[in-house]
């Protein structure tokens, strides 16, 4: 569930989605950043990869005209849009680590000052669920994430190191969260704009790091 | 006995010589391309300390179809090789984890995209690579990197199978196959991975040179076994993923 403060899922997807530059190839992870295709791009040509080797994906099918052999990467069935191409799992895995990707947008439990994040382990777990996050993390071009601020406790999750196994590190450059859009920068985070409602001091409070703030702060345009 | 036609009449035939402490590879992503049929054939035949590969071990969705959770509950696996033990959401439990967690099966943890890599370079004679993926990462901890032009790669090595169970929308009798649209996914890396691959077809097998010679996705020779999928309940096809309320 979203927080109770700021932006809501579709809103954080829909920010990260407008960073997506006319030409790029595109992944998109289970979970929120799958509504990045949702979100109204306007004249952008954006090829959305999926990581069993869907190539140029569209929307989910309408009920009643699903292609049950046509899934994205969280097993939901889309559709294909003019231009898609199929490969298979090695060959899509060879765009990803041939650095093909322009951007991955993945979900995460942190994200560290360093641009480490971890997304595939939980504390004191046997095992864990990888997928396609380590390839992608350590080969896309540009690794976006979009996560809640904080956990359901109230601890930051935008954090000086990750306290949890990494997925890859120093590779993230973006980072969306319902309280604002941040970078990285080493020693803290850069906040570039900032949700409706929050204030610099309210999330400086809940952020790992040093926290800078853009000049002359904007705040993330929603709806409409 | 040399069976001259890749022809098998059912699933339970196909896989009835395949040996305890085999290692068998299943394709499929989510629904599409899974060899659901092999499955509940091999759960039915019984082979033992067996070393599956597979994306999953599968059973976080409704319906729950045959999956590799269902083989170790049946006590017939050693190990899995695979890109999940847990499910991706820490909400969704995986049947494998408790056998997992308490020891009864042993796993290796392979991220994606190296486990078809892995794969691809046992069917094309490559012992080992270097990838990027998982540098820096606790499964990288203790194992051989080298720098290369200035970048870490951590080395994989291959990973050879004995037997593949894939699944494709269309074949002719000479095994060429082809598949439909996300069915693809790991099965033709699965297929030249294997000394014997056993596909579950979807379409009625065509005669040899029914499919032109340049649209064959899987080329025959990755392909021993063929076996039609019958309508269903006898046959299992992909159904429609219940959505779960988040």
């Amino acid at each position: 569930m979203s927080g109770t403060k700021g932006l809501n899922r579709q809103q954080m997807a829909d920010r990260v989605a407008r960073e997506f530059q006319d030409g790029w190839i595109v992944n998109l992870g289970v979970g929120i950043p799958t509504m990045c295709s949702n979100t109204d791009i306007g004249d952008r040509d954006i090829t959305y990869h999926s990581e069993n080797g869907v190539i140029g994906y569209g929307g989910v099918a309408a009920a009643g005209e699903e292609d049950l052999n046509l899934v994205n990467a969280g097993g939901q069935n889309v559709t294909l849009k003019p231009g898609a191409a199929v490969v298979h799992h090695a060959d899509s895995f060879g765009v990803i680590r041939g650095g093909h990707i322009d951007a991955t947008v993945m979900g995460a439990y942190q994200v560290s000052m360093t641009g480490d994040f971890a997304n595939w382990k939980l504390k004191g777990q046997k095992g864990g669920g990888i997928g396609g996050a380590m390839d992608l993390a350590a080969c896309a071009r540009r690794v976006f994430i979009i996560l809640e601020h904080v956990t359901r406790d109230g601890s930051p999750r935008l954090v000086t190191a990750c306290d949890l196994p990494v997925t890859a590190r120093g590779v993230v450059t973006l980072v969306a969260t319902n309280y604002g859009l941040f970078e990285p920068t080493g020693t803290g985070f850069r906040l570039r704009e900032i949700a409706p409602g929050l204030t610099v001091d309210e999330i400086r409070a809940v952020t790992g790091g040093t926290l800078t703030v853009a000049d002359g702060l904007r705040e993330i345009a929603v709806g409409g | 006995m040399t069976q001259k036609t890749k022809l098998w009449s059912s699933f339970k035939e196909a896989v009835a010589d395949i040996p305890d402490g085999s290692t068998i590879a299943f394709g499929g992503f989510a629904m599409p391309g899974t060899p659901f049929n092999l499955i509940k054939a091999l759960l039915e035949q019984g082979a033992k300390r067996l070393t599956l590969v597979a994306n999953t071990t599968g059973g976080a969705q409704q319906p729950r179809m045959p999956d590799i959770g269902m083989l170790v509950e049946n006590g017939q696996v050693a190990k899995v090789i695979c890109a999940f033990t847990a499910a991706t959401r820490p909400t969704d439990v995986l049947p494998f984890t408790k056998y997992y967690e308490s020891g009864e099966v042993d796993a290796e943890l392979v991220p994606q995209g190296t486990l078809a890599e892995r794969m691809r370079a046992a069917g094309a004679g490559i012992p080992a690579f270097y990838t990027p993926t998982a540098v820096g990462t606790e499964l990288a901890e203790g194992r051989e990197t080298r720098v290369i032009n200035g970048r870490e790669y951590l080395l994989e090595y291959a990973l050879p199978l004995d037997y593949a169970f894939i699944r494709a929308r269309t074949a002719d009798t000479a095994g060429n196959l082809r598949f439909h649209r996300a069915q693809r996914n790991f099965n033709p890396v699965m297929a030249t991975a294997a000394r014997c691959t056993i596909a579950e077809i979807d379409e009625p097998i065509v005669p040899a040179g029914s499919i032109d010679a340049d649209d064959v996705h899987t080329a025959g020779i990755y392909v021993h076994r063929l076996v039609q999928v019958p309508p269903a309940p006898e046959g299992i096809w992909p159904a429609k993923r219940q959505e779960k309320k988040r």
